[in-house]
């Protein structure tokens, strides 16, 4: 491993609590950043790659939908990461403005366009898809609703948080409606189940097999596993450029910029 | 307590109050949310009067008659049964045995007219071989 302590084993449960801190400053926060956006677009590729093989080539075709279903490939990937990336936003946000740790702010500042174009990405191949299947781009049924809610929650954070200018108070601004916000992912999930909606039920379930045969779900698991490594990658990148603008005036972002 | 605890303990109890003020709000609207009724809460009079409203059901098997350009079918939740009138494109997935979503008014004459049919398909996707095989116990079970 490197020469940065954090990463070497055998150390005891005291000392790593401190090293673990200390990745909550951007000062040392950025360079390992740096080193893992590499790895994660690498696996992003390996996935990204491996999953559209399999969903374009090696999955059958679907014996209601025909061809058609194949959306799905990128319909359901990018909705989970537009409900997940907005809980952990909300975590960092949470965590932010409960420790006052600096660097939580900068990743649910970073986190929330990634979010926003999961969600739209989501509402996008949902239309696309609901065009030939059901005969409408869009209803206003529960799910599809509340779907869209999360993404003007995401477009929401982005416009409190520019709009102030202070960077403190832009982030705990923007972490009290980012944790407002989560209420609604319990809705959007349960939504299919809780009311009668034209979008169906859950196909992935926690407590039963599910209803999809096994290389369509290796295909949209891929594809899912994809989706995080980009979701990750891109973040830690926008993490990086937060960092530099918001500590600019430090000396340590004068030599790192040298 | 720290200040921080107290920023903690404030958080925690302003989420659970939020989760509670929106699951009396979500109960409260509950019908409301709902995107159609079933042909039993029609029956029951659950159904908007003089209103378009949406009705969700299974296309009953063997109804589906075309007359001209009006497709005339029976939408049932194997409990009550409403017959309907639609004149206009079919989605690609209406079939007898499947799901649908229909829009429209209900008539004096007990029949709904309906000014839109969407197709609600079930979540489960599978290769038609392994559809062809479920529908086969499906019908060796019937016998």
């Amino acid at each position: 491993m490197g020469n940065h302590g954090g990463l070497e084993g055998g150390i005891g449960v005291k000392q790593s609590i401190i090293h673990w801190f200390k990745y909550a400053s951007p000062q040392s926060f950025y360079p390992l950043a740096g080193r893992m956006i590499p790895w994660f677009w690498a696996a992003a590729a390996v996935f990204g790659i491996a999953g559209l093989w399999i969903s374009f080539f090696v999955a059958p075709t679907d014996a209601q939908q025909g061809e058609g279903y194949r959306i799905i490939f990128v319909h359901v990937p990018a909705s989970w990461m537009s409900m997940f990336i907005y809980l952990v936003m909300a975590f960092w946000a949470g965590l932010g403005l409960a420790l006052n740790t600096r660097v939580s702010g900068m990743m649910a500042q970073a986190l929330a366009p990634t979010g926003a174009l999961m969600a739209a990405l989501s509402l996008w191949t949902g239309a696309f898809w609901g065009k030939p299947m059901w005969g409408t781009w869009w209803v206003w049924d529960a799910r599809l609703t509340s779907e869209l809610i999360l993404f003007f929650l995401y477009l929401g954070f982005m416009a409190l948080q520019a709009a102030i200018d202070d960077p403190r108070r832009a982030d705990k601004a923007g972490a009290i409606l980012a944790l407002v916000g989560v209420v609604n992912i319990p809705i959007i999930y349960f939504s299919v189940k809780w009311w009668n909606t034209l979008h169906q039920g859950s196909t992935i379930n926690l407590n039963k097999a599910p209803s999809m045969a096994q290389t369509m779900l290796w295909g949209m698991l891929l594809m899912a596993l994809g989706f995080w490594m980009y979701s990750i990658a891109v973040a830690l990148t926008r993490v990086r450029a937060i960092i530099l603008e918001r500590e600019r005036h430090t000396e340590w972002v004068k030599h790192a910029l040298e | 307590m720290k200040p921080r605890q107290k920023r903690i303990a404030l958080i925690a109890g302003g989420l659970a109050s939020l989760a509670l003020a929106a699951m009396l709000a979500l109960n409260a609207l509950d019908s409301n949310i709902a995107l159609y009724v079933t042909p039993s809460e029609v029956a029951a009079g659950k159904a908007p009067q003089g209103k378009a409203f949406r009705i969700g059901g299974l296309v009953k098997e063997g109804t589906v008659k075309r007359d001209n350009m009006t497709v005339h079918f029976v939408v049932t939740d194997t409990a009550k049964d409403i017959p309907v009138a639609y004149t206009g494109i079919l989605p690609d997935l209406f079939k007898e045995g499947k799901g649908a979503v229909i829009q429209g008014k209900l008539g004096g004459d007990g029949i709904f007219a309906a000014t839109e049919v969407l197709a609600k398909h079930d979540e489960n996707y599978m290769p038609p071989e392994a559809q062809h095989a479920v529908d086969q116990v499906k019908k060796a079970q019937a016998k």
